[in-house]
């Protein structure tokens, strides 16, 4: 908490200086600039009809949220394959980890040629950019319980099945969710990247577009709105894990 | 020989490694079979037949006078050194996972009437290895000891016809071996189970066992060490425990 104070006292200092030389700097607008920014951009615009930073926030919400879901649905159905079934893992192995090296981003033109300029682009791209990560993480996961469990439950009668129900799936969702965690981060440049290129709403595409007006006014709170959205899905995954599945979580020290 | 467990010429080679050679033996029903022997020696390769996990190269194997299955099934429980329980389920469910898997095929859980019914016999069997206050906990939260308590509780839940011992008791301390082995004592002699048991200690081998078979490559080629298997080279019956001691065994591997 301190470091974040003593930042935003070094911020306001700095731009107490700059404004001190000039009353109009741009650069490091002061918190009454900034909250009078955000204010504009949380009324509704009489010309669209709309408050453009609840438009920005849901239309960016949207397509994360739709973007991770899937990521995840796919990880998990694809770690658990290639886990466990060694014959999958020998011959699709190799494909994960060659996509997992393409950078996402050198694919965004071609999800712009195939999907257009709306939404599925850009969602596409986020799902591309986690997933093969994910996938590559959970499988190793998953075929690295060890082999006494699995003896173990055939001797309980488990089929492959229940094997893959009962012991493979439980013991992989904490994982998943962590890896999870782990991709918010990414997920958010490539979605920004998207926005910046071709949006009509989103928060990447805002700041970029106030950009050519040097708006910082704009610029910094957004991009302080971004930072929380993404702490709040962070803490919140993490509290889900933690309910879920606490024996993945041992508390430290007896 | 009308054993419950019959080996017949058994050999188990890898390529040109020869690692089980000529196997002949035959286990009694009700008998608690220590295996002994120096490392290399083939001992967890023999366990494995009987698991399932391997396959005999030439000879053939009977349980109940029927051809052993060569995969892991719920007629031969298991208790590893590690590894054995499932650290995503509490002590209670780890030892119901046997009868999930017997009643559900599809979920591998049971539910309603069926789910109470296998949740008291599970109680029973946790009360039989001393664990009944100790149901709700994660293994993650249990000594050693009390872990592979509870790995034995959750091998005998779907009653096996032979109880497969991997060095069940080698990580922990001596105090607890101690109890360890009045409780798998107890819980032969009252169930009239066939117990086979690895072990490295000879003691504990001679003061479990009615029968100790000590593992080791008869003949010994200096050039090709691989070319020769391993087998049975003693074979002590042991009709009143203590007849033979460990003494008998100075001369192995020499």
């Amino acid at each position: 908490m301190i470091p974040l104070l003593a930042a935003g006292l070094l911020y306001l200092m700095a731009s107490q200086a700059r404004h001190a030389e000039n009353p109009r700097d741009k650069l490091l607008p002061t918190p009454t600039a900034m909250v009078e920014a955000v204010q504009l951009m949380a009324k509704v615009d009489p010309l669209t009809g709309h408050a453009p930073l609840l438009v920005d926030t849901l239309a960016s919400l949207e397509r994360i949220g739709l973007a991770l879901v899937i990521a995840t649905a796919l990880s998990l159905i694809l770690g658990l394959g290639l886990g466990l079934l060694p014959l999958l893992r020998a011959k699709f192995g190799p494909l994960v980890a060659a996509i997992a090296v393409v950078p996402p981003i050198a694919v965004l033109p071609i999800l712009f040629i195939v999907f257009g300029l709306g939404e599925t682009a850009k969602i596409a791209l986020i799902v591309i950019g986690v997933t093969p990560v994910m996938v590559r993480d959970l499988a190793a996961h998953v075929a690295a319980i060890p082999e006494e469990q699995l003896v173990k439950a055939q001797t309980l009668g488990s089929s492959t099945w229940q094997l893959a129900l009962r012991v493979a799936l439980p013991q992989a969702m904490p994982r998943l969710i962590d890896s999870l965690r782990l991709s918010l981060c990414p997920a958010w440049v490539y979605l920004i990247s998207a926005e910046a290129i071709a949006a009509d709403t989103g928060l990447g595409y805002r700041i970029f577009l106030v950009r050519r007006y040097l708006s910082m006014d704009i610029i910094l709170p957004y991009v302080v709105w971004i930072s929380l959205l993404a702490v709040a899905m962070d803490v919140t995954l993490k509290l889900i894990a933690r309910r879920a599945y606490p024996w993945a979580y041992p508390e430290r020290g007896r | 020989m009308g054993g419950l467990l019959t080996f017949r010429n058994v050999w188990v080679e890898y390529g040109d490694k020869v690692v089980l050679e000529n196997v002949d033996l035959s286990i009694q029903q009700g008998s608690f079979v220590s295996i002994v022997g120096p490392s290399g020696a083939g001992k967890s390769t023999f366990l494995r037949l009987i698991i399932g996990q391997e396959k005999p190269t030439r000879g053939a194997i009977d349980l109940d006078g029927d051809k052993l299955r060569a995969e892991p099934g719920p007629d031969r429980g298991v208790v590893f050194q590690k590894y054995s329980v499932f650290p995503h389920l509490s002590a209670r469910d780890n030892v119901v996972f046997g009868l999930d898997c017997a009643g559900s095929p599809l979920l591998g859980k049971l539910s309603g009437a069926r789910r109470r019914a296998a949740l008291d016999e599970a109680d029973a069997m946790l009360a039989a290895v001393g664990l009944a206050d100790s149901r709700d906990l994660y293994p993650a939260k249990m000594s050693g000891g009390m872990q592979q308590r509870l790995a034995i509780a959750q091998a005998l839940i779907r009653k096996p016809r032979i109880l497969l011992l991997d060095e069940p008791f080698g990580a922990l301390d001596p105090g607890v071996r101690l109890d360890m082995h009045e409780l798998i004592t107890s819980l032969w002699r009252d169930n009239g189970l066939t117990i086979m048991m690895v072990t490295h200690d000879i003691k504990e081998a001679f003061k479990l066992g009615t029968r100790v078979l000590a593992f080791d490559k008869r003949r010994r080629d200096p050039h090709a060490p691989h070319r020769y298997g391993a087998t049975a080279v003693y074979d002590f019956p042991l009709d009143k425990p203590g007849a033979v001691g460990p003494e008998a065994l100075a001369g192995l591997g020499k």
